[in-house]
């Protein structure tokens, strides 16, 4: 017992003395990732990477499909400088029901008038307020991992 | 006092002695500075500096706007929007703006809180003035007749090559907040 206990400890201090495997050969420790590309890319932990430049969302584009059927639509044009807060929602000024007709915009959905019980209210409900919860702006980016979803034959 | 009148117009009245040339040079010089100093008063009263000096909130909201900040660099300053910028009307909105120093001294909008409780009415003022005037500070800039719709959007060609170019509405109709907070909007045309 006592001797393998010595040759563990003997093994370990072997271990530790010796050069790191990833110090590319000299003293200095040079990778803290363990040579693996994350999400931020191939970036010591320590460094500050380099940001990605803003996407650009376009002005207005054909309405965009949905994936399945209960994805909330997404929204085709910009919402640069839209205020959507306790006195204003420029969101409803053109998709609210009274709205919607003059201005050639898409209706929001009846079910936005439920309240969290299941009544119905005469406006929209407050947990429905806040229009860019769900629905979201789209740029042309590239999805960041790969993804095989296929909507479901109703909707393609 | 009657005297002293009198005199002052005998003065006024009797030919000068002074030769001709410095007369006119006395003009001109007196013009220059008289219309000079009145034009940078006029001026000084359009900054932004001197806006913020009651209005400071407010000053603060246009900095998250396009008016504010763009890929271009071109800035709207209050004045552009909230001064006329041919001479009479200009003046008449600064002769109105002197009952507005009434305000200023007691302090109708000095806090935050007494602004937000005031700024419904403040907006409506504004959006009221622009539609008399059909938008005319707005139209400064973004002139009707030189819109390449072909380069707008379509839901802003819908809108400008019927209801704007028909003359039914005016710019301020539909964009109302672009450069600031709005107020609460219950019961306003649109919302």
């Amino acid at each position: 017992m006592k001797k393998l206990l010595t040759a563990i400890i003997a093994a370990g201090i072997v271990a530790l003395t010796a050069s790191p495997v990833w110090s590319d050969g000299s003293d200095e420790l040079v990778s803290n990732t363990g040579g693996v590309s994350s999400l931020r890319g191939l970036v010591e932990i320590s460094d500050i990477n380099k940001s990605e430049p803003m996407k650009r969302v376009p002005r207005d584009q054909q309405p965009i499909d949905r994936n399945y059927v209960q994805q909330p639509p997404l929204v085709p044009h910009t919402t640069r400088g839209y205020q959507v807060n306790l006195n204003a929602n420029k969101c409803l000024s053109c998709h609210s029901f009274k709205n919607a007709g003059d201005m050639g915009a898409t209706k929001i959905s009846v079910t936005h008038f439920e309240a969290r019980d299941g009544t119905t209210l005469s406006d929209v409900s407050p947990r429905r307020y806040f229009c860019l919860q769900c629905h979201v702006t789209q740029a042309d980016a590239k999805p960041l991992v790969g993804n095989t979803f296929q909507p479901v034959d109703s909707l393609r | 006092m009657l005297n002293l009148l009198k005199r002052l117009w005998l003065v006024m009245k009797s030919p000068s002695s002074a030769a001709m040339g410095f007369i006119l040079i006395l003009g001109f010089t007196g013009g220059i500075i008289f219309w000079g100093g009145f034009n940078m008063g006029m001026e000084a009263t359009n900054s932004e500096e001197f806006c913020a000096g009651c209005h400071a909130p407010i000053v603060k909201e246009i900095k998250e706007t396009i008016h504010y900040s763009n890929r271009s660099g071109v800035r709207a300053i209050c004045s552009d929007c909230h001064v006329p910028h041919n001479w009479t009307d200009k003046i008449v909105r600064k002769v109105q703006a002197s009952k507005e120093l009434v305000a200023f001294a007691m302090g109708t909008i000095s806090t935050q809180e007494k602004f937000e409780e005031r700024r419904g009415y403040l907006a409506n003022r504004e959006w009221h003035r622009m539609k008399e005037n059909d938008s005319q500070e707005c139209r400064n800039c973004h002139e009707f007749d030189f819109m390449d719709f072909s380069e707008q959007g379509a839901r802003s060609v819908k809108q400008h090559s019927t209801a704007l170019a028909s003359g039914e509405k005016t710019c301020v109709d539909c964009h109302k907040g672009i450069a600031h907070q709005l107020p609460n909007m219950e019961g306003i045309e649109g919302w």
